[in-house]
Formats: structure tokens, C-alpha cells, sequence
């Protein structure tokens, strides 16, 4: 079946067997290894990336169900070379170890960020039930949301 | 993890949609439950027929006396919708009981309605809310009270054919409270028990249940049993929650603890009416 | 020598690929022609292979072969072994059954999930397919799955050859009949019957192997998620394939996680190697999450009696312990070590107990191998003592930590004074127990609790307070000693140090990060000794053909043992450094100092530098007589013995007195892991320790039916700690160096894992007696319903 999406601000046409996920699509297809397949019951959010500007897990959605979108992918986070400050926080505040579950974490936190720019810590916990990391413990993570924003809300005034 | 072939359509309208059901079909809305299953191959369907974005499924609107929440709405649209907000506050908060924040993007009430897992959020919610399932198919459309919806483990009184198309639910009169309380189940975070009561002005209760037996259910006894709300009797009626029913068991609770859990969930619920 | 980076957190150099999505993972990998494996496996935990037709299967698209188990006997391939050898008490040899790549016609299935028949296709959907199409037909046995119940007589067997399911009985300690008469001559006994549950250690990446024969140089390339590429050739080659080692390349590029799961020899590595050169194509095989539960290593499993008495003045003065210890159905690589050696030793504790003994079964069940887990054998012997210590002075109505504190082994640095000689082999090398309990104590404000607590229990709500006080033998570890125990190989680590002509410096390290962040740390020291920024050198790892030799990263060793050896290289480096720097500055090396990246003659300001030194050292034009040219150094370093890291863990706990669902309000964890180069480092070892130790004491476990089937085999059955069942952690540390190697360090990666189960457990019993309910035990995972059976069974 054919579909036409932008991924990344780029404009992608293929066909694509229905069953495809859109996880494996980006991954096989396109080459964006940094959306990761870490379960098979959508629940470690290792795959997480954004249609239309919602977090939505990659592996729970097909290739077709996604046709029509825009898609971003940790890989188009960065604009013009500036790391997205949920990066740069991550790095700051050593948020991620291994690595493997970082992307599909950072791409959640961006969203959550984008619903509550100012968000307790409870917040920040509730919002990222959906992603596991076995690495952290997740303190640094909360810490690096927590820098994130604080640095888009100075940036913002 | 991949599941078996299927081909897959995309109609724009329900009449459309009506005519791809048939055989081994499967209807997608936000895929949540349904993808899980397919890529574990614990189901095998040859064609999906995606309703998502049907644009008539996607509306929740006031109509007249009733809030209408299309079959397709997700869990975050609920959520976010000032309607609902505004009318069926339960409904806005318990969406983020369901889930997380990714899949509320995707997931929607009617889907989750339909699949009827017995351990789902919405159920019990849309029971104590007075919910009513509107059903399509090609011979007509129906109506079906929550109540009458849940037939059994993962069964509802959808058929070959039916689209779930809304959810209706009375506008609740002033002075109607409602609340979820939900002990989650640390794995999956669905409801290891999930209690979803209503207080009507006029004294009477609508208490639901989810994750307690096969199926969600109204518990009548405790609805009848709320008396004058006061502290001592509501503490009476919750000893009585699920009383009849065949109480699930599962490695996180027993038959024995989750019948208790209904009971302390269900004074919860009842209490925090109080309160609100 | 500088001091710009060692001891601060130094941001990682390995993030940036990671926060952009280029990390690269096995999975990652696409070669040319690569081809797609999917396996079939066995649905039973125990059945007989009656037949195996894959005919259909054959026939499907995108087919290109398949192998099943009776494919592998014809070429003679045993199996995979274990790397440790402990044999019965009685000098009998360990029992060690093959574990064969795929289960042949007329042969036994031993797990959920032992594999029959791979099969290879053009796509993973293809091979997915296709692997269904096999039609293997079995005859279903009885299954036992609980080490106690596979020890007792009538059991089904696992192996017709392990009588009783005996892979070994092992002792340690002290004369039994001593034990016993210390015992029966204590004031007051605590015993304890318990489990520690089996994990699952579910690394979020799921493993992935990409073996490559390459038929032109007749070289094999196995691309891994493993913890330790070396130790992975080594054993595919010599023990498993019979390759030649110097035509086998091993990498492991980026890795998720490991946590002692990634550290095995599996099966599958070998298989898909093998088939490549069958094929001659490449062949990927990634493991699904379900296979994951089933197939990866699990860890702990223990069922346990532990007895520990006492004197009238609360002294410690004797414990016996009994335990059967699930090995599974086949020993892993480390399987057969992780009870023995690195349990039964650490019985200790931070104890002057005089007299120890314990009797262990180390049995076959119809389960997957149980191998190490993060902390491996310590968390199972920390969880027994701390239970014992809290349960004692509950029992005995003393405090917890002041009934600790006065059976402390006293402080000691291994250097003034000796190391301290425990009744089970170890010798610990220093230490001050003390220390970190008096900063945790102050972290928690004990008096304040203790009176919160009073008062919430007077307005009917449970808190609870939880101590434990661990230590752990990190930094494995002496060859010759473990050697001695039964280890089939050393446990020293290589590195070498190559100073390029530019002064640049590349390291090769046996080490193997996979989120340890040994680029930043080993890049850290190797700057300051060299006294040159840190972007100039680059930590290079994880590839065979590149790095000398390498035993890995697991027991916390990476440091202690890979940074040492990077030391031993440094000091050659430098050594030969200041003879070419000697000749240059026309005096004699031992006139120099070397200091900010420059050899100087002492009191003077001739210098020469670091980059300078290098250059001639790659064009020797004026030269010492005698010397070779260029400037790089391998070293192997075998530590002289175990690290020991231990702190002192509180955990504070409220009981939903209703429901018995636990919420951890406070966690606090003052560990000693020596010297420490990068503390934001270090914390994020301890953070993630922490979290995977509460889970264990809260959420986790393994559930086998007792037909064997894995009851809990997918993220929507078992439970694993998310960011909101965590609060944010309390850290402080003290720093004892280690007297025994260059860097004085530790170890990190497995303390907060050992400290923090019984610290939890602790303290939802010390809750639970706050409200009246003289709970001695709760059996782990503490789910809301066993809280709540124990508090009214004890009400």
C-alpha cells in the first residue's frame, strides 16, 4: 500500500505491506535507527516519536495509519544544529546512561513540555509513565527535564 | 514482532466503513489494544477497516440534554475537551487514569469500550456516568445502555457488522457528583480495581466497577444501600460491593484481596462524594 | 600529572550520539545481503521432540534455510558451556549437562522457550512467518520449576544424568559442628525462612546478534549486545564452534543495558555464526521482548533457612545458613559462580561474627539459567543478613542500627592496619563502617522520624523506617584465586595506551561500556596523568580485532581492574616518556618531573612537552641509544584482590493500612565506593542500583506456573519500577581509598542494587510493627495483597 508522509521535514512516498509498524518503517526504510523497539505490548516508549506534534508510540501504530502525517524522530529534533534544550538537559544533567531508551524518552519529555512548560515534579514523574528506563532510576531524568524548562522559559521571556 | 498479512482500508464515512465489515474484519480506531494483540499473533484478521478518521466519530458535543462523545475521540481528546470538562469532570480527569500520555494520544473511549478488557478505566466510568453505546450497522443504528453493553469477558453486545459510533450520556443535573478511584495494577497499570460512583441530587448512587469479575458491572446493592450518605451507612453499603459477582484472581490479587480492595475502593468512591 | 578532571563531574563524552538518535545499536546494523533468523521454540517447559518437518516451512517466501536441532548433532556441536566449575562437597565433578544450540529429535526441551530450529529468510516478517510453518510435534513431560521441590526425591529430572537435579552441593565457613554448638549455646536465635525471588533483569535493549562469514578471507564477524566481547570469542571459539580465534572477530558496538543478563555465552551467538558460514551470508536475529523474559538470563532464586544467634549482650555469635539455589535448566556462564563465590562469601557482612557455615544445593529446574544479575550473589547475601539484623533487634527489642554498630567490624584502611580476614575466604581491604552510618543517620533525623512515626500512628497511618548496612566484593578479581574456585578463566583486564605522533592518545580498553560511561572516565584519568585535554584522547572498546584482550564489565570492575590496567600502560607510557625526554633536555631521567603535560629538570625551567616527547618518540631523529621508537604500551592487570565497597541504606515507607500498598516516601544511600573520578557518575551507578533494588523489594519477580509456563512473561504482568513509584534519592558518600590498586576506587555499578532491597523490606515491617502487627517476614515482591494478608494475619 502506498503512503506519503514527511518524516523530519521530508517529504517520503512508499509502499509499504499494511502489517509494516511505523517503528520498523522509520527504521528499515528510512534508516532512523534512533527510534528503538524495546517491548511488543507498547508499553516501554522506547519508540516514541511525534506525529502532528503528538508523542505516540511508534510501535503501536502502522506504517499506514500514519500516512498524510508529519512525523519527527529524535534524529529531527535538533534545528539548524542546536541541540532541543531536552537534549542539551539530558546531557547536563546525566539523564541517560545505556542509552537505548534516551530517544523515545527525550521525545516524551518534549511533549510533555510542550503541554506544561512548568511542571512539578509529580508532573514530570506522572508524564513519563509511559517510558521505561532501567538504567537512571529515573532521578536524572527528572533533573533533566526539570534544566529543560527552566531553560526554555528563560529563553522564552 | 510482526503480525500476519491483512490488507487495510480507510473509509472517510461509518456508511462507508459498514461495507468493508464482513468475514474475518477487524475495525481500527487508535490500535492500542488491537496492534499489541496482532503483532503477539493472538488474532488474525484479514482486513482492518480504520475508522480514526472518520470526521463524524472524532466529535464530542453537547446534544441538547446529552454530552456526545464520538466512537473515535481519544482518551486525550476527552481529556482536554471543555465540555466534558465543564459537564462530565470524571470523565476528563479519569482520561489520564488511562494509559499514558502516549497513548492517549492514539486510544479512544470507543475502542477501548469495545474491546472490553474486564480491567479497563473507561467501563466502569461510562456505567456510573449513565453512559449509552450507539451502535451502526447496515441495517440501522440502536442504543444500548452500558449497562446492557458488557456481556462477559472481553464481550459486549456489539455483533458482526456493528460499529460503536458514540457514546451518549446525560447531562448530569446540578449538584450530580462523580468520581474514579482506581488501585492500579503495577504492571500493566490498567485497574486491579476500579470503582467509578455517581451522587445524583436526588439522593440515589450509581457505583460501577472494573477489574472485580469477568465483566464491569453496576453493583445494585451498594447503589440501594447509600441511604441518607452519612458515614456509618455508606461504610455499611461499600461491605457489600461485588457481593454475587465472580471475583477475578490473578497473580497481583486474589479472589479473596480483590474483593476486599472492591470494598475499600468503593468506600473511597463514596466517601469522596461526600466531600465534593 | 594535572588535576583538571579526575574527581569532577565531567559531562559525557558518549551523549551526544545518544540524545541525537545515532547511537548504534546491533540492531542498528544493515550489511549487505544480510539475511533474518527467527526461532522456533518450545511451548513446553518440558516435552520430548517426537519429529520436526520443516517441509511447509521451506516452502514459504523469502525462505533461504533452516536448521534444527538434528542439523547441529550431525556436525557435533555440544553446546555452550558454563565458564565456573564448583564440584560436590565430596570432590565429586560438578554436573554439567550440554546445553545444546537447538534441541534435536528424541532430545528434551528444558525451558519455556528452549529452542528446536531457526530458520533464516530474506525478511524478519518472512522468517517470522515461516518459523510458524514448522511443525514440531512433542510429548509433553512433568516439569518442576522450585529449586526446594527439584531437590527432593521424586522429582522430575531435568537431566537423567543429575541425580536429585544436583548440578553440586557447596560449603564454606567455619566447621559445622562449631556453628552448631555456638548455635545452641546463643541467648537468642533468629531464624528466618525465606525466598529471594527470581528477576528478570530486562535491559530495555533486547539482545541482538548479526553473525557474518565472510567467505573471501575465511573470517567470521559476530556483532553483539554483549557485556564482554573477548570472553564471548574465547568461548564460541574454543569451547562451542572450534574457530580459529585469530578468524573471528567479536564486536559490541553500543549496548542497552546489560545488568549481568548481556555477560552469558547464549546460544544464539553461536548459532547465527555458524549458520553464516552455512549460508554464507550475513544473518541478524533480534529477540523479541517476549523471548526476552523467556531466554535472557534470570538472577537470584534463592530458597533459604538462616539462623543467627546471639549473646544475652546482643553479640553476634554464630550463623547457619541452608539454601537451594535455582541454577535452571543449564549453567550459565557464570551461573554456578554467582551463589557460591560471590554469595556465600560475603556472609560476613560488616560483622565480627566468629562463627559462619553455609550448606548450599545448587539444582536444575525446568526454568531458563539463572546467571548474574546486578550485584549477583552479594543482594542475596545482604538481603539475608539485614533482614536478620532488623528482625533480631525487633525480636529483641533493640534498635536497629545501634544493634548493628555494636557488632561492626572496627575501621581499618588496609594500609596501617591489615585488612580484615572473614570466616568465609575474604579478606576485605579497608574500610570505616561507622562512617557512613553516623552521615545517613543525620540524612534521616532519626529522633524526628521515630516521633513522626508515633504520631502517625496515632491518627492511624503506617510508617516505617528501614536500615541495611552492606558490603560487597567488587573488582573481580584475582586470577589465581579465582582460579583456585573454579573459574575457567583469569579475571584480569587488559588496555593498552597508544600516544599517536601528534601527542593525540587512543585507548584500547578490555572494559566494555554499555552506559557505564567509560568514554568520559577512562578519557578523565588518562587527560590528567598526561596532563592534556580530554578531547585528545579517545576510548576505544568493544571490538576484538582492536582491543588486545578484555574480560568485560560486570562485578563493578570496570575501574578497578580496566582502569588499573590503563594505569599500568600510563606509567610505561610515561617511564619511556622521560628517557626520550631526558635525552632531549640532555639530563638524566630521574632529574626530571613530570607535571601539567611537561617533563621538567627540576629546578629549572627547561621543559619539554608531553606532545613534543611524542613526536620524537615517531621520529626519532635525535633519540636514545637503544630505545625503540614510538610510544604505546598494552598492560594486563590482575588486582591483587576484591575491591569492597559498603554503605549504609535507609529506606522510609507509608503502608496504605486498607490495602497494603506500599508508597516509598524517602530514600537515603551513603556509599563508599573508594576514590571517586566522576561523581555525576558515579550517582547515576548508585540511582540506577537503587531503582533496580526496590524493585526487587516491591515489584518484581518471576512467576512459573508449575507446568513451567512463565506466568509473568511481558511488561503487562511484571512489574518494573516506573518514574512515578520513585522518589527523588538522598545521596552522600564517604570515600575509603582502596589500598591495592593505582586508583584507589571500588567500584560502583552494583551497590545501590545490594544495599536497597532489605532496606525496603525493613522498613514496611518497621511500619507494620508501628500499627501493631508483629510481622516477622513478607515473602518479595511486596504487592499491596501480601502487605495486607501479613498485617492481618498479625493484627
Amino acid at each position: 500500500m502506498k503512503i506519503a508522509l514527511k518524516v523530519n521535514g521530508k517529504a517520503q512516498a512508499h509502499d509499504v505491506e499494511p502489517r509494516t509498524l511505523l517503528a520498523h518503517y522509520l527504521r528499515d526504510q528510512l534508516n532512523l535507527t534512533g527510534t528503538h523497539i524495546g517491548c511488543d505490548t507498547s508499553s516501554c516508549g522506547s519508540c516514541t516519536v511525534h506525529i502532528d506534534g503528538m508523542a505516540v508510540k511508534s510501535c503501536s501504530i502502522l506504517a499506514v495509519q500514519a500516512d498524510g502525517s508529519e512525523i519527527t524522530t529524535i534524529e529531527g529534533l535538533a534545528k539548524n544544529g542546536e541541540l532541543h534544550p531536552v537534549q542539551q538537559g539530558f546531557k547536563e544533567c546525566h539523564g541517560l546512561q545505556c542509552g537505548f531508551c534516551t530517544t523515545g524518552m527525550i521525545m516524551a519529555a518534549v511533549d510533555l513540555l510542550n503541554q506544561n512548560p512548568n511542571p512539578t515534579e509529580a508532573d514530570i514523574r506522572h508524564g513519563l509513565e509511559g517510558n521505561f528506563c532501567r538504567c537512571t532510576g529515573y532521578h536524572n531524568i527528572v533533573r533533566s527535564v526539570q534544566w529543560a524548562a527552566k531553560a526554555m522559559s528563560e529563553s522564552a521571556n | 514482532m510482526i503480525s500476519y498479512p491483512f490488507d487495510y482500508v480507510r473509509p472517510e464515512t461509518v456508511e462507508e466503513a459498514l461495507e468493508h465489515l464482513g468475514g474475518d474484519t477487524k475495525i481500527l480506531a487508535g490500535g492500542h489494544s488491537l496492534i499489541p494483540a496482532l503483532k503477539l499473533r493472538l488474532s488474525a484478521p484479514d482486513k482492518l477497516v480504520d475508522i480514526a478518521r472518520i470526521a463524524s466519530l472524532k466529535k464530542i458535543k453537547k446534544d441538547g440534554d446529552e454530552i456526545v462523545i464520538g466512537g473515535a475521540a481519544t482518551h486525550r481528546e476527552i481529556m482536554d475537551s471543555e465540555i466534558v470538562q465543564k459537564h462530565l469532570p470524571m470523565l476528563a480527569k479519569g482520561a489520564s487514569a488511562v494509559g499514558d500520555p502516549m497513548i492517549r494520544y492514539k486510544g479512544t473511549m470507543g475502542g477501548s469500550l469495545a474491546h472490553a478488557d474486564p480491567s479497563a478505566d473507561w467501563s466502569a466510568m461510562v456505567l456510573a456516568a449513565g453512559g449509552e453505546i450507539v451502535i451502526q450497522s447496515k441495517k440501522g443504528t440502536r442504543t444500548v445502555p452500558a449497562t446492557e453493553f458488557f456481556t462477559g469477558f472481553y464481550s459486549t453486545a456489539l455483533k458482526d457488522g456493528d460499529i460503536l459510533i458514540e457514546i451518549r450520556f446525560p447531562v448530569p443535573e446540578k449538584g450530580t457528583t462523580m468520581t474514579y478511584q482506581k488501585f492500579t495494577q503495577p504492571a500493566s497499570r490498567f485497574a486491579l480495581v476500579g470503582c467509578a460512583a455517581a451522587r445524583l441530587p436526588d439522593g440515589s448512587a450509581r457505583v460501577a466497577f472494573t477489574g472485580v469479575a469477568d465483566a464491569p458491572f453496576r453493583d445494585k446493592g451498594v447503589e440501594e444501600a447509600v441511604g441518607d450518605w452519612s458515614e456509618a451507612v455508606l461504610e455499611a453499603a461499600a461491605s457489600h460491593a461485588a457481593e454475587g459477582q465472580n471475583i477475578n484472581a490473578d497473580h497481583y490479587a486474589s479472589e479473596v484481596y480483590r474483593l476486599h480492595l472492591a470494598k475499600v475502593y468503593c468506600k473511597r468512591a463514596l466517601f469522596q462524594l461526600v466531600i465534593e | 600529572m594535572s588535576n583538571k578532571y579526575i574527581g569532577k563531574s565531567v559531562k559525557r563524552v558518549e551523549d551526544k550520539r545518544f540524545i541525537t538518535g545515532k547511537g548504534r545499536y546491533t540492531d542498528d546494523i544493515k550489511l549487505v545481503g544480510m539475511t533474518h533468523a527467527s526461532f522456533v521454540r518450545s511451548p513446553y517447559a518440558h516435552a520430548r521432540v517426537t519429529s520436526i518437518d520443516t517441509d511447509a516451512a521451506l516452502e514459504m517466501p523469502g525462505v533461504v534455510a533452516i536448521f534444527t536441532g538434528d542439523d547441529i548433532k550431525e556436525t557435533g556441536i555440544v553446546g555452550v558451556p558454563t565458564g565456573w566449575q564448583v564440584n560436590f562437597k565430596n570432590g565429586d565433578t560438578m554436573k554439567e549437562p550440554p546445553h545444546p544450540l537447538l534441541i534435536a529429535t528424541g532430545s528434551t526441551a528444558k525451558h519455556i522457550g528452549d529452542p528446536v530450529a531457526v530458520v533464516i529468510a530474506e525478511t524478519y516478517a518472512q522468517a517470522v512467518d515461516a518459523a510458524e510453518a514448522v511443525e514440531v510435534e512433542w510429548d509433553d513431560l512433568e516439569a518442576v520449576t522450585d529449586p526446594f521441590k527439584a531437590a527432593q526425591e521424586g522429582a522430575p529430572l531435568v537431566h537423567d544424568d543429575a541425580r536429585g537435579n544436583l548440578a553440586f552441593d557447596w560449603e564454606l565457613g567455619s566447621p559445622l559442628d562449631e556453628v552448631n554448638a555456638a548455635i545452641d549455646a546463643s541467648a537468642h536465635v533468629t531464624m528466618l525462612e525465606f525466598v529471594n525471588q527470581r528477576m528478570i533483569p530486562n535491559a530495555i535493549e533486547p539482545r541482538s546478534y548479526i553473525g557474518h562469514y565472510d567467505e573471501a578471507s575465511d573470517k567470521y564477524t559476530l556483532y553483539t549486545s554483549t557485556q564482554n566481547p573477548h570472553l564471548i570469542r574465547l568461548l564460541m571459539c574454543a569451547f562451542v564452534l572450534g574457530l580459529p580465534e585469530h578468524k573471528v572477530r567479536v564486536l559490541g558496538p553500543d549496548v542497552g543495558g546489560g545488568f549481568g543478563s548481556k555477560i552469558p555465552h547464549y546460544t544464539e551467538e553461536a548459532l547465527v555464526t555458524w549458520a553464516s558460514q552455512q549460508i554464507k551470508r550475513p544473518i541478524k536475529w533480534t529477540e523479541t521482548r517476549s523471548e526476552a523474559f523467556m531466554m535472557d538470563a534470570h538472577g537470584r532464586d534463592h530458597v533459604s533457612k538462616a539462623e543467627m544467634g546471639f549473646d544475652g549482650e546482643g553479640n553476634i555469635k554464630a550463623l547457619r545458613i541452608k539454601t537451594y539455589v535455582n541454577l535452571g535448566a543449564y549453567l550459565s556462564t557464570f551461573g554456578p559462580a554467582v551463589p557460591t563465590y560471590l554469595h556465600g562469601t560475603l556472609l560476613q557482612g560488616l560483622y565480627t561474627t566468629p562463627k559462619i557455615h553455609i550448606d548450599l544445593c545448587g539444582v536444575f529446574t525446568h526454568t531458563v539459567a539463572v546467571d548474574a544479575y546486578r550485584g549477583a550473589g552479594r543482594p542475596e547475601a545482604t538481603y539475608l543478613l539485614e533482614r536478620l539484623m532488623d528482625l533480631s533487634a525487633l525480636e529483641m527489642g533493640r534498635d536497629p542500627i545501634e544493634l548493628r554498630r555494636q557488632n561492626f567490624i572496627p575501621a581499618f584502611d588496609g594500609v596501617e592496619q591489615p585488612g580484615y580476614q572473614t570466616q568465609v575466604a575474604l579478606q576485605y581491604d579497608s574500610g570505616d563502617y561507622h562512617g557512613v552510618v553516623d552521615k545517613a543517620m543525620k540524612m534521616l533525623d532519626y529522633k524526628k522520624f521515630r516521633k513522626m512515626q508515633q504520631e502517625a500512628a496515632q491518627n492511624g497511618k503506617l510508617l516505617g523506617v528501614g536500615f541495611s548496612t552492606y558490603i560487597e566484593a567488587c573488582g573481580i578479581a584475582p586470577s589465581a584465586v579465582v582460579g583456585s574456585l573454579g573459574a575457567r578463566a583469569g579475571l584480569y583486564e587488559s588496555a593498552q595506551v597508544r600516544v599517536q605522533p601528534t601527542g593525540k592518545v587512543s585507548v584500547f580498553s578490555g572494559s566494555h561500556s554499555h552506559g557505564q560511561g567509560h568514554e568520559t572516565t577512562f578519557a578523565q584519568i588518562v587527560a590528567d596523568k598526561f596532563g592534556i585535554p580530554m578531547e585528545d584522547v579517545d576510548i576505544v572498546h568493544g571490538d576484538s580485532d582492536a582491543v588486545a584482550f578484555g574480560m568485560g564489565t560486570y562485578g563493578s570492575r570496570s575501574l578497578a581492574v580496566g582502569g588499573s590496567a590503563i594505569m599500568k600502560s600510563i606509567d610505561k607510557v610515561l617511564e619511556k616518556g622521560a628517557k626520550i625526554a631526558a635525552h632531549k633536555l640532555e639530563c638524566a631521567a630521574d632529574d626530571l618531573e613530570f607535571a601539567e603535560g611537561k617533563w621538567t629538570v627540576k629546578g629549572t625551567d627547561k621543559s619539554i612537552s608531553f606532545g613534543d616527547v611524542a613526536l620524537t618518540a615517531y621520529v626519532p631523529h635525535v633519540y636514545p641509544q637503544g630505545l625503540e621508537p614510538g610510544l604505546d604500551f598494552a598492560s594486563f592487570y590482575d588486582p591483587t584482590n576484591f575491591t569492597y565497597p559498603f554503605g549504609c541504606h535507609i529506606a522510609v515507607v507509608e503502608v496504605d493500612k486498607e490495602t497494603g500498598k506500599v508508597k516509598l516516601q524517602r530514600f537515603i544511600a551513603v556509599d563508599d565506593v573508594g576514590n571517586v573520578i566522576n561523581p555525576m557518575i558515579v550517582d547515576g551507578q548508585i540511582h540506577g542500583g537503587l531503582a533496580q533494588g526496590i524493585g526487587q523489594a516491591l515489584l518484581e519477580g518471576a512467576i512459573y506456573d508449575e507446568n513451567g509456563q512463565l506466568v509473568n512473561g511481558s511488561y503487562m504482568d511484571y512489574a518494573m519500577p516506573r518514574a512515578d513509584d520513585l522518589p527523588m534519592f538522598e545521596l552522600d558518600r564517604q570515600e575509603t581509598p582502596c589500598p591495592h590498586n593505582p586508583l584507589g576506587v571500588k567500584g560502583a555499578g552494583e551497590a545501590g542494587t545490594i544495599g536497597s532491597t532489605p532496606a525496603v523490606v525493613n522498613a514496611v515491617i518497621d511500619a507494620l510493627w508501628s500499627g501493631g502487627h508483629k510481622v516477622r517476614d513478607i515473602t518479595m515482591p511486596l504487592t499491596g495483597e501480601r502487605v495486607w494478608r501479613a498485617m492481618k494475619s498479625n493484627s
